[in-house]
């Protein structure tokens, strides 16, 4: 006897469908389900972490008392550490692209899997998964321990986050690229140097200036608090002026951030635009 | 024959001359940004001089990894950020929707609503979410609560903004079809704007989940509850094994969440 004939007479238990019942449970009621499972998720996680409406109207009255003491802002007092420290926090930002964008243009290439062999993409895929998984503020400590105190341990680490960023939004934008061009440019009996130049680059020089932009504005964010771990940076003022409770200052800190990533982000927009 | 061309010397460019302008503007202001940066940014070279020593120093602290820590102190911990990751972007789900409808041109005909939006979703953009949960741990006391508060207040801004602009890249023609035949604003939302937007908006909200967990992991430094604060204590008593082993949870998760959100932008959405 067979498999199936012996299914056919009921001497093997038919296996139970859970995919189609599965499959048929969220066709019809699927939105249902998932919202049911949402808002138990929602109690759930929330009795975990002890929050009680209690405690947030408690925070919400602390909220309207913190709000009164953050106004007027400050921009007097420590007029000279805000004007150096945002200034450091610029240039590490500056630097840090530079120095990250020129190690992603090699490692981009060097990740697709079109152009490569396996042997040199998944280790650089590795590399580039790394850099991206861990938050700056990690990396800034690790850094910080490193090298030191100072804007040279945030430049390296918005280099690193710069590097997983660009590096992978780089490999796939290779990956997408057209290898007609790139055979026409083979068939010419160019050298490899030459394919990447004249085949490969011109087709994703738009995208990399796009995630380069985009990536200087995240490092601009990002300079603003790696000085909570000491590696420069207005992060550091501003850490310091919460732990004093100086509210006001905190408040013209916080001003002037808001105002420096808006001007970043116009200009990034701009430069983005110009490149198209 | 000969006068063809004759007179103007013509020559083929790739670019306009105000874009070409505009680009050796950029070059320029970026190598002048590189060389004020370099000069004036304090770099001590003495510091600097000792750095290979300093690493292979701090690998060999770290070796061998303390994987017990895990057990006895960093898992719980890991489990709360999840936690608070995924709280904050529910809390999000609910806060965004509203603003970034408000803040989509072709819905919202009011440019000062528009405006209003827009500046909100800004600012909660532009303050970094350590710096929303510095606020939030003043308004909380320390714990997971600032540390969702303010998770949510970063991922408003930019759930909001995507979420505009799909709203405005929708297809006009489903909407005017709608309009035409005299449905009521609600309909025209729910059957003409929201199916167009649905797997953006989703999708939008999976990559901020992903975004989320990797920042709700330092959110800890700062009190907001967490493996940060767990990573913060060993860190300061210079428990290097113990840091290598939260390390390396941090990135099987991290790493664990983005697999998990392209999977189900494949399959799901």
């Amino acid at each position: 006897m067979d498999a199936l004939t012996r299914r056919a007479l009921g001497t093997v238990p038919r296996p139970a469908d859970w995919g189609a019942r599965l499959r048929w449970l969220a066709d019809r009621h699927g939105g249902r389900v998932a919202v049911i499972l949402v808002v138990a998720y929602t109690l759930y996680a929330s009795s975990v972490l002890g929050f009680t409406p209690a405690r947030f109207w408690v925070g919400l009255t602390h909220g309207g008392v913190f709000l009164g003491r953050l106004f007027p802002p400050d921009f007097a007092t420590r007029w000279s550490d805000i004007q150096f420290d945002m200034l450091e926090s610029v240039e590490i930002a500056v630097l840090a692209s530079v120095v990250g964008i020129a190690a992603s243009l090699p490692m981009g290439l060097l990740g697709a899997r079109n152009l490569m062999p396996a042997w040199i993409t998944w280790p650089v895929r590795g590399v580039i998964s790394v850099c991206r998984s861990f938050h700056p503020v990690i990396v800034g400590i690790v850094f910080v321990k490193a090298i030191g105190f100072g804007p040279l341990a945030g430049v390296l680490t918005l280099a690193v986050a710069s590097v997983g960023f660009i590096g992978k939004l780089f490999t796939e934008a290779v990956e997408e690229i057209s290898l007609k061009q790139v055979e026409a440019v083979r068939a010419t009996g160019a050298s490899f140097p030459n394919v990447l130049i004249f085949g490969v680059l011109p087709q994703v020089t738009a995208r990399f200036v796009g995630f380069s932009t985009y990536q200087l504005d995240s490092n601009l964010r990002n300079s603003t608090i790696l000085g909570i771990v000491g590696a420069g940076g207005i992060g550091g003022t501003l850490f310091a002026a919460f732990q004093r409770f100086d509210y006001n200052i905190v408040c013209a800190i916080v001003v002037i951030i808001v105002a420096l990533i808006m001007v970043g982000e116009i200009v990034s927009e701009q430069v983005r635009k110009l490149f198209q | 024959m000969s006068q063809v061309g004759t007179g103007i010397a013509r020559e083929w460019r790739r670019f306009a001359p105000r874009e070409r302008m505009g680009r050796s503007a950029v070059y320029i202001a970026t190598v002048l940004a590189v060389v004020l940066s370099i000069r004036s940014i304090q770099i001590i070279p003495e510091f600097l001089r000792d750095t290979p020593e300093q690493i292979a120093d701090l690998l060999v602290r770290m070796w061998p990894v303390d994987w017990r820590f895990l057990v006895s102190a960093a898992v719980g911990a890991m489990i709360e950020t999840i936690h608070i990751a995924t709280l904050g972007t529910l809390a999000t789900l609910v806060l965004a929707f509203p603003l970034g409808v408000m803040a989509a041109r072709n819905i919202v005909a009011n440019p000062a609503a528009r405006l209003g939006a827009k500046l909100l979703l800004v600012a909660s953009r532009s303050v970094n979410s350590l710096v929303w949960a510095l606020f939030f741990v003043a308004v909380f006391g320390p714990g997971a609560l600032a540390g969702t508060v303010a998770i949510t207040f970063r991922s408003i801004g930019f759930v909001g903004k995507l979420l505009g602009e799909a709203l405005e890249e929708a297809a006009p023609g489903p909407i005017e079809a709608m309009v035409a035949v005299g449905a009521p604003w609600p309909s025209v939302f729910l059957k003409g704007y929201w199916p167009q937007v649905k797997p953006a908006f989703f999708s939008i909200l999976l990559l901020r989940w992903d975004i989320n967990v990797r920042e709700s992991s330092v959110l800890g430094l700062v009190g907001a509850g967490g493996i940060g604060l767990v990573l913060d204590s060993a860190i300061n008593v210079f428990q290097w094994r113990a840091v290598a082993a939260v390390l390396v949870m941090i990135l099987v998760v991290v790493l664990l969440a983005e697999v998990a959100v392209t999977w189900l932008r494949k399959r799901v959405i």
